[in-house]
This record gives C-alpha cells, structure tokens and sequence, in this order.
C-alpha cells in the first residue's frame, strides 16, 4: 500500500505563514496538530462539541464574508455532524473551507474503525450536499493544490470548499491547546474584533 | 414597545421582530415551528438578517457560537422537541460563556393532542436548566415580548445560554385531525 500522508505533515504546510486566516479544529487530534504548528489567538480549537465544528465556521464565515476560514476536523467528528454539510451546501460561503483529516479512526478512544475506512465516501457527501468543490487529497500535489484554493481571496468559487486528506493513523505526541474555553473565545475575538470588544 | 401590559398584543412575532433589529441580530437560525412562522417571515424579509435553515437544532448553538467569534449576533427558533437534540453542544456556550437566546414554541404543553410530544415538552425546561441554560417561560403574547428583551439584554450582556419557552397557550395546540378536514 501506498505511504499515506501524516496529519501533522499536512496541517503544517496548511498552516504556516497562515496569513489572516481564522482557524476551527474539531476536538481530539485535529486540535493537537493545530497546536503543533504554533497556538494562535485567530484558532479555536474545540475541546468538546463533537459534530459543531463545521457550523462554527459556517456562522464565523458568515459574520466575516471578506476573511477566510478553514475548519480542520477529523472523519469521526465530521460523521457525527453530517448534516452540517447539508446546512453549508445549502447556504455556500465562498469564504469557508472544511478539511477532513481523515484516518479512518477513533484515534482518542482506542483506534476504533470509522466507517470511512468501510467504504463511506464524505467528498462524495459533501458533493452531494451541494459543496461543488470537494476534493479527494492523497498526495502533495493534491495537498498543494489544496492550500492554494484556501487562501484564495475575494472567492470566486460557488461555495464552500472541502477536502477530504487521507493520512495515517499512528498515534502522535499530545500537544494540547489551552482549555479554557472563555480565554479562547475571548482572544479570538480580541484579536479579530480589537481590545474594545472585551470592554463594550 | 411602552405600556405592554395596558394592550392586548394580537400577535408576539411583530415586536419581537423589532426586539432583535434593535439588537442587531444578523444570523437567524431555525428549525421551523408553526409557532414561530409569523417571526420567520418577518425575518426572511428583513434584508440586515440571515435566516440560516438547520438540518437539526444543536447546530444552531454551534453555529452562533461562531457567529460570536465573529462578531455577529443570532437568535435561534426550535420547538420543544428539538431541544433535546441540542444537550450536548450547549456545553460549547456553558464552557466558552458564549452569548446565546433559543426562543422555543412549547409542544406538549397546554391542551397537546399528540403523544409522542409530551416526553419532551414535559422535560424540556429540566433539560435546559441542567445544561446551564437560563430558561424564563411566557404564555401570554405580551410576556413573550417582555421576556425575549429581558432574554436578549441579559444574554449579551452577561454572555451566557438563555431560552424563552413559548407556551401553547399563545401558540395554540394543533390538532392534525382538525387542519386536514
């Protein structure tokens, strides 16, 4: 079998030099590995809430339609709230993009199956639900390609972009973000809205 | 919006409508209910808000939370049923002390017919509280325009869950048998 990506490879080329980009990571690994490349006021990283990480970006794209951003989560959290894509696909923020890291386990419970690794096809989802650009990403080419179209401004694209990244499911250090989630709410919105929004 | 109590309101959906211009809620999120259909429409119309249509209610509180993040305010419409669907996610406003006003129209409430909605209704305040949500409750049309200012005041004020349960006394208790004859 072919050598399949590693998730902190590509979280790392996804988000360094991240530009404004604002950032949501599903709970778990997808947390840790945005963590890994360096913590950031403009990143959310969810401790809980498995299923909503979708719809945070969705309701932070719609509140900030001139700024990008992505949402990292993983292929049991994006299982858990499928019909998130249903609610996007329909909606299409062009300034939204959702990137599945995607191995295909439970990696924080024990390393279950998820049952994209029994066939279920979450680019095909994702198509289906009207996100008309959803992508399969195997390699660094596809990965490459990737990265560009999230940081493309002034979206062209007819909604929200999605990709589903197949990586390996080897279990990595932990590299925890803060977990008070009122600080990192607090920050975001300071450093995106300036100190005033903390004083109002 | 003076003298509330002296008039007799016909409907709720109207000044609650300008309750939430006046706050500038930008994204409305819902999952619809008859009862909330006037406030819907009045919305839908209302070109400085977004309705947002849901696939399932506890998407709403994710995606206010990041409306929040944003900078943008929200409201979000569900009955009763669908508050059992949001327990978990409210733990994302509890955690992260995020602002946010669920107006619910009660269903096994006041005079229901259908059985299946009694468990939830029943609960539906229990549910709320224990997950930290603060919960007023109105059945009359003006204790609705009352509470959802008190509710919206004091929720981006304080930045925490509340949620306004509509009695089905204001809304009326439907009967299936009823509407298809």
């Amino acid at each position: 079998m072919k050598k399949r990506l590693q998730r902190r490879e590509v979280v790392h080329f996804l988000l360094h030099q991240r530009d404004d980009l604002m950032v949501v990571a599903g709970l778990g690994a997808p947390a840790w590995d945005i963590t890994a490349v360096g913590d950031h006021p403009l990143s959310f990283p969810l401790w809980g809430a498995m299923g909503g990480a979708g719809l945070i970006g969705l309701g932070l794209a719609l509140a900030q339609p001139k700024r990008n951003v992505l949402v990292v989560t993983g292929d049991g959290e994006m299982l858990m709230g499928l019909g998130s894509l249903a609610v996007i696909g329909a909606h299409k923020p062009p300034n939204l993009s959702i990137v599945v890291l995607d191995n295909e386990h439970y990696g924080e419970t024990g390393m279950q199956k998820t049952v994209t690794g029994l066939g279920v096809d979450l680019v095909g989802i994702a198509k289906s639900a009207g996100l008309a650009q959803s992508m399969l990403v195997t390699n660094k080419t596809e990965l490459e390609n990737l990265r560009t179209e999230i940081y493309k401004k002034g979206k062209s694209r007819p909604g929200a972009l999605f990709a589903q990244v197949k990586v390996s499911s080897e279990k990595l250090p932990l590299v925890l973000p803060p977990r008070d989630g009122a600080y990192l709410k607090n920050r975001f919105r300071i450093a995106l809205l300036g100190p005033e929004v903390a004083l109002a | 919006m003076k003298n509330l109590n002296q008039t007799k309101l016909k409907h709720w959906s109207e000044p609650v409508h300008l309750l939430l211009q006046e706050h500038k809620i930008k994204q409305v999120a819902m999952v619809p209910d008859a009862g909330h259909a006037n406030l819907i429409q009045l919305c839908e119309a209302d070109k400085a808000m977004q309705v947002v249509r849901l696939t399932s209610e506890e998407q709403g509180v994710a995606l206010l939370s990041g409306a929040w993040l944003g900078g943008e305010k929200g409201i979000l419409l569900m009955q009763s049923s669908g508050v059992g669907n949001c327990i978990n996610m409210l733990s994302l406003s509890t955690s992260c002390q995020m602002p946010l006003v669920i107006l619910v129209t009660m269903r096994g409430d006041h005079g229901e017919f259908n059985p299946s909605q009694v468990p939830m209704g029943n609960a539906t305040e229990t549910v709320l509280t224990a997950m930290g949500v603060l919960v007023r409750r109105a059945d009359t049309h003006e204790a609705v325009v009352e509470e959802v200012a008190g509710a919206l005041h004091m929720a981006f004020n304080t930045t925490r869950p509340m949620a306004v349960l509509i009695g089905q006394k204001v809304t009326g208790a439907k009967d299936f048998r009823k509407l298809t004859h």
